[in-house]
């Protein structure tokens, strides 16, 4: 087999592995545009939230110590425990639920019934502060994230690989772990979604908002519900990103990897952020390898925008999303 | 009754005698954002250093010092604003450790006679005083960082880089380009193959990039990255197992906080310096004694002796030293920003005198004149070692190779003068 195309299997696969990882962030945006018509523009700061917790909680760090030892002079940083992963896991998504409780009694309750775009606004606003928050609550130092997922090359592609091509793949087992986590999240939300009681009023709502109050469904209820849906899976996402690269600020700026699989998947389809996300993986990364060299390199962020503009050429609504007709 | 209060008004003003106003040295600091971890213990050295002369040296000859702050959170506009609105404080020397923002300021500050300091980054050809009067980025630049990275790669290779390959892995951005003319140069009289790789903003998906240098395999990778750019490319290269010995970063990529994340695997990694590492100076000793320890400390007061902190310290020195060079040659201690810009253009770095500051080879001797705004392109080579949680300096300052880099210095700063219709200045 020639070299080129064996590579360019490599490349496929690594980028199928980066769809899974950039869909990761697109469900997130889904579940709530989904159950509310809201773009979140903080879900990227919601990922970056719920992993400074994650550590924060793990290692013990006291929240909000600057701010405590400058009012009051202290000089407490710890707790001084070191809690097991599973712990900071169901600690942080109470936390994300108390945040989902708060966004809603706080800021969309008195915005029901306003135009999208000021809901939009408002998840900008809610971004930036959470931002804030989030500085002041755990300090702006890049942490390491270490929850016990498996990093590196998985020896066993590697070498199984090499018995055939002569030439070993790459494959992080992180990214194996993240594909494997998000299939389990995508079949449970579409379980819950389809199935479960809470899960079809979520459906009712988002199909309308005056016919699902009155039938009796708690509006304030199913919102809570579905933010704290996307803080969960933020801090999946966030756990994935932040095990690569420390915990670190930069990290809200994965929802820049989400906003085209969202144009390509469509905004309302689960389904469709996991193949929105596999092909502006793959596309990207084949991209890259095919033409990148020729042109200068560095192309997988405008390409993957590009490639979404292609699809929507063809479909404005995106590959999965609600085709909206308006009659006058 | 007047006449009573009009003499002690007299007698009250002549009691107090004259009033000298402080030394301002702004720093444009960005402690939010996603560039904070290295934003924050640059601003903590830079405002710690001053904090320092103020208590045990009561000020710079006799007169305190003073750092204003203002966020930029690494954002060229805000960095603009921030100079416009602390201009009029009479900041002597501005230091706002962004290429994007140095360039924006550049103009703005000849225009306003007050001198930029832009140590290890900003434009490259700014070492030259004849084009670029009020800029100033000794001890070294981007340019000599990439010959001393390849010098330290001829040391390994007996002087002989024929046939090996090197990648460059870059933010793709001007900074990031900066070393690729430099690193052709020394390609074409070394003889080694160089492979260009950009990453783009912010860098958080590296991955064709580290499958293609597993392809490769690229004898050493050069990076030069920011944020978390090199924190990802550290843990790619971990996970393709390149040997961490052959990876060597800019000093912009060589910092405790661009190494934790990827734990045991970043041992053996190194970076370029233009800066001692550790706290293993005098001076350290000093900063705990007047500064942290009387709660003086900038920010949380947890930086102290990390790399970059070493950086915004040496910085805080170098400004220092500037200033009572300006003090001595206007034979006044009130100086203003033209009279620090040419404290800067007079500047000498001895060995003796940073020893005398209780930081003896801290920093590589080197001197400024009208000519070369850049000093000597020193840099010595670093190594993390992950198990005791340090960098450790394995070499001595060493030269760059001036014979290919000031040419290029000239070529650049020359076509500036000429489109900016700059008249050159030291005949």
């Amino acid at each position: 087999m020639p070299e080129q195309l064996v590579y360019a299997m490599e490349v496929f696969l690594n980028g199928l592995m980066a769809g899974v990882l950039y869909a990761l962030v697109a469900l997130g945006f889904v579940l709530i545009y989904k159950a509310s018509g809201i773009f979140n523009y903080a879900q990227g700061v919601m990922a970056l939230f719920a992993a400074l917790t994650l550590v924060g909680v793990m290692e013990g760090q006291v929240p909000f110590s600057h701010l405590i030892n400058a009012i009051f002079g202290t000089d407490i940083h710890h707790f001084g425990w070191h809690l097991p992963a599973i712990v900071g896991i169901v600690v942080t998504i109470l936390v994300m639920i108390g945040l989902a409780w708060m966004v809603q009694k706080f800021v969309f309750k008195h915005l029901v019934g306003q135009e999208p775009i000021i809901l939009f606004m408002a998840t900008i606003g809610l971004a930036y502060f959470l931002e804030g928050v989030g500085d002041i609550m755990w300090g702006s130092d890049i942490k390491k994230l270490d929850v016990g997922l498996p990093q590196g090359i998985n020896t066993w592609i590697d070498e199984s690989t090499f018995k055939v091509f002569d030439y070993g793949f790459f494959i992080d087992n992180l990214d194996i772990f993240a594909t494997l986590i998000a299939a389990i999240l995508v079949i449970g939300l579409v379980i819950f979604s389809q199935y479960s009681k809470q899960g079809r009023a979520m459906r009712a709502v988002a199909d309308d908002h005056q016919a699902a109050l009155s039938v009796g469904i708690n509006l304030n209820f199913i919102w809570v519900m579905v933010w704290s849906l996307a803080g969960f899976v933020a801090l999946v996402a966030g756990i994935m990103w932040g095990t690569k690269s420390g915990v670190q600020f930069s990290l809200s700026l994965i929802a820049l990897k989400a906003l085209p699989v969202l144009m390509l998947g469509g905004f309302t389809s689960i389904p469709g952020a996991i193949v929105g996300g596999l092909i502006i993986g793959v596309g990207e990364k084949l991209f890259e390898f095919a033409i990148g060299p020729m042109v200068g390199g560095a192309t997988e962020n405008w390409f993957a925008y590009v490639l979404a503009l292609i699809f929507l050429v063809f479909r404005p609504q995106g590959l999965f999303g609600e085709k909206i007709i308006e009659r006058v | 009754m007047k006449k009573r209060l009009a003499t002690m008004a007299v007698a009250a003003v002549m009691a107090a005698g004259p009033v000298m106003a402080d030394l301002v040295f702004p720093s444009l600091s960005y402690r939010t954002g996603a560039y904070a971890a290295g934003g924050i213990p640059f601003a903590d050295g830079y405002a710690d250093y001053f904090t320092l002369l103020n208590e045990r040296d009561g000020g710079i000859g006799g007169v305190m010092t003073k750092v204003p702050e203002c966020e930029t959170a690494y954002n060229t506009e805000k960095g603009v604003e921030c100079y416009e609105s602390l201009k009029d404080s009479g900041g002597l020397v501005y230091q706002p450790l962004s290429t994007g923002i140095t360039y924006q300021l550049i103009p703005k500050m000849t225009a306003d006679d007050i001198p930029l300091h832009t140590m290890g980054y900003g434009r490259t050809s700014a070492a030259n005083g004849k084009v670029f009067s009020h800029v100033f980025n000794y001890p070294a630049n981007y340019w000599n960082g990439a010959s001393v990275i390849v010098n330290h790669l001829l040391e390994q290779n007996g002087g002989d880089m024929k046939g090996k390959k090197v990648a460059l892995v870059y933010h793709n951005s001007a900074f990031g380009k900066e070393p690729i003319r430099t690193l052709e140069e020394l390609s074409a009289k070394h003889g080694y193959e160089l492979s260009l790789l950009p990453v783009d903003h912010p860098g958080q998906e590296q991955k064709s990039q580290w499958l293609q240098i597993r392809r490769d395999k690229p004898d050493y990778v050069i990076m030069y990255g920011w944020g978390v750019m090199n924190q990802v490319a550290i843990q790619e290269a971990a996970n393709i197992r390149f040997p961490m010995e052959n990876f060597i970063g800019i000093w912009w990529s060589g910092a405790e906080h661009d190494v934790m994340p990827a734990g045991e695997a970043a041992n053996g990694y190194k970076a370029v310096t233009f800066h001692a590492v550790g706290d293993d100076f005098p001076v350290f000793d000093d900063i705990r004694k007047y500064v942290v320890d009387k709660g003086l400390a900038a920010g949380a007061g947890d930086q102290v002796g990390k790399v970059v902190y070493n950086r915004g310290l040496y910085a805080a020195m170098l400004a220092a030293e500037a200033a009572k060079k300006a003090q001595e040659i206007h034979g006044t201690a009130q100086i203003t920003p033209s009279m620090m810009r040419d404290g800067m253009e007079a500047l000498e770095i001895t060995e003796e005198r940073m020893a005398e500051l209780g930081m003896p080879n801290f920093g590589p001797s080197f001197s400024v004149s009208c000519e070369n705004h850049g000093g000597d392109g020193l840099g010595a080579i670093t190594q993390w070692d992950a198990a005791a949680g340090e960098w450790k300096m394995i070499s001595e300052f060493g030269p760059s190779d001036m014979d290919v880099i000031q040419p290029l210095i000239i070529e650049d700063s020359e076509a500036f003068a000429a489109e900016s219709n700059i008249e050159q200045r030291c005949n």
